[in-house]
């Protein structure tokens, strides 16, 4: 006697099949709403804002009238920020990466900051702002300038950094570190010779993706205060500055008393989704080349 | 064969290579060692004296705690965080366990080659200058020297002579494990430590292997952990026979597969158990 019935398996077959079938469909659906929705907004900034984007409203100063803004200063102002973002982030981050992974001893201590950069990494983006509006910029009375809004912005995506590096780390294999400590090589000369050009793929994929994230941010800015028309462009991080997510922000919201602004807006959406898009792609190259097999 | 004599020979590192038993040195002496892995106990009261120049032999079945006490003659094992020992490791007469001794210092005297050939990703010269330049030797002619003395002492200098600035993950993995033999041999070490080398090794890469052995203990001292009989009784002057943390025998190799004292090493090395 067997327990498994051919015909009893025969007759249910059609309705696991078809079950099987709907269930293909129900996942294909899901997938495609995201899809649709991402198209269907790609679609309209494109349409909105193709035309306007032109040298001059690359190279201009921002102004009231829609025909000559240009996104220069926005443009500069989120490179400024980059400049004071990039090396704050790197240092802190991969900092605290090596020292959780390869210098603390796996405790209680090691395990409460552990706990708290998972948290921090979860805090919103506005809180961030608050503090930065608090530490910096009434704090240290830096005012509403790069520095402030760069070391703010630093801090928000200083966990992004902290955890792929920390990855990237945890990666690299035991038994590299075994060979180098055999011969003799102390902690830091193992770290600098043999684990971090292992990371450093890894590293630097966590950075430009923590950087992509800053030049997209709105909300610690807005706590800050961004000038909503800042005609000057920016010359060094203790100058007054706007970015390219700020200014999308506010020519939305006047587009009510100008109709122009919202293509403003769009075209300028087109521009810092190019940049994100090709700060992405660089993250993925790096991170395909240097792959490493042990 | 790729092990030659005669380039051995001209890479010794100058030191007098004929010792009579009687003048034989300590090199290691371990005087009641205990360790333990948390609340676990892997060794227990170990009492072992390794002599210069000789192959010593560290055998018995898994989880007796051999490689753990490897381990311990190069303080690797500290790489574990709930490691506690007590008792004493003197090398060269110093306890390595004293507050005062470096880690680094030990290391660069005992030199240890591991189960999985483990080269660095980097050339193969790079490999090898590993070690020298850890030490703060930045002369390219000094290294250039160091690279192709310690790859010769290595018996794999004439494979690898014309690809010098090749990634060793090109290498085969018996070639990688001799060229971890040779990035060992290149900080000059006293003790050669070796946590199964063969292990991961074909027959032919691991006769070739056990043949460099035999021409390395002329000048250094070797402690090699192994799973398999045979070759500790190939390679091997003495043995020592480990069953749950403890030395049950420590002999000379012929005496122990001839004549063993005690009865569980009669069982293990006849293959009743392990």
């Amino acid at each position: 006697m067997k327990y498994v019935d051919s015909a009893q398996v025969q007759k249910n077959m059609g309705g696991r099949l078809r079950t099987n079938q709907i269930m293909k469909i129900l996942f294909l659906i899901s997938t495609l709403i995201g899809l649709v929705v991402l198209v269907v907004l790609f679609y309209r900034v494109l349409a909105d804002g193709l035309g306007w984007i032109n040298m001059n409203f690359l190279t201009n100063r921002l102004s009231v009238d829609a025909d000559r803004a240009g996104i220069m200063g926005a443009i500069l102002g989120t490179l400024w920020l980059m400049l004071v973002v990039a090396p704050v982030t790197m240092f802190l981050g991969i900092g605290t990466a090596i020292y959780l992974e390869e210098y603390a001893k796996k405790g209680r201590f090691q395990s409460f900051i552990q706990t708290n950069i998972a948290n921090l990494a979860g805090v919103p983006s506005i809180v961030f702002g608050i503090l930065g509006l608090t530490v910096f910029v009434r704090g240290m009375g830096l005012g509403n300038i790069v520095l402030a809004g760069g070391l703010t912005m630093a801090l928000l995506v200083l966990p992004i950094v902290v955890v792929a590096s920390q990855e990237a780390l945890r990666s690299v294999p035991q038994f590299l570190r075994e060979a180098s400590y055999g011969m003799g090589a102390t902690k830091w000369q193992t770290i600098k010779k043999v684990v971090l050009p292992a990371a450093i793929p890894g590293i630097l994929t966590g950075v430009i993706l923590a950087l992509s994230r800053a030049v997209g941010e709105t909300a610690p800015l807005t706590v800050i205060g961004i000038p909503a028309l800042l005609i000057p462009f920016p010359d060094s991080i203790l100058d007054k500055f706007t970015v390219l997510p700020m200014q999308i922000y506010y020519w939305t919201i006047d587009s009510a008393l100008v109709a122009e602004y919202s293509n403003l807006a769009a075209a300028t959406i087109v521009i810092l989704l190019l940049i994100l898009l090709i700060m992405n792609s660089i993250a993925v190259i790096i991170r395909n080349k240097f792959q490493k097999r042990y | 064969m790729a092990v030659s004599t005669e380039s051995i020979q001209k890479n010794i590192k100058g030191k007098t290579t004929e010792t009579s038993i009687d003048e034989k040195k300590i090199v290691y002496d371990t005087k009641n060692l205990n360790l333990w892995y948390g609340e676990d106990q892997a060794l227990r009261d170990i009492n072992l004296k390794i002599a210069e120049n000789e192959v010593t032999a560290i055998i018995g079945p898994s989880g007796c705690g051999k490689s753990t006490y490897l381990k311990t003659l190069n303080r690797m094992v500290e790489l574990i965080p709930v490691v506690r020992t007590s008792g004493e490791i003197l090398y060269r007469g110093k306890n390595i366990f004293d507050k005062s001794y470096k880690v680094e210092a030990l290391r660069t005297n005992v030199g240890m080659v591991f189960q999985k050939p483990n080269p660095f990703p980097k050339s193969i010269y790079d490999n090898i200058a590993y070690g020298p330049r850890v030490h703060g030797i930045r002369d390219k002619k000094i290294l250039d020297e160091i690279v192709e003395k310690s790859l010769r002492g290595a018996a794999i200098w004439n494979e690898v002579k014309d690809r010098l600035k090749e990634n060793a993950y090109g290498m085969s993995g018996g070639q990688q494990q001799r060229l971890c033999i040779a990035r060992c041999l290149a900080i000059e070490p006293d003790v050669i430590l070796m946590d199964e080398p063969t292990s991961a090794l074909d027959p032919i890469s691991t006769l070739k292997v056990e043949e460099l052995i035999q021409q390395l203990k002329k000048d250094y001292s070797i402690i090699i952990v192994t799973h398999n009989m045979q070759q500790a009784a190939r390679i091997s002057d003495k043995t020592a026979f480990f069953l749950s943390g403890e030395v049950i025998e420590f002999s000379e190799t012929s005496k122990m597969f001839s004549n063993p004292e005690k009865k569980e090493t009669e069982d293990y090395i006849t293959g009743r158990f392990g």
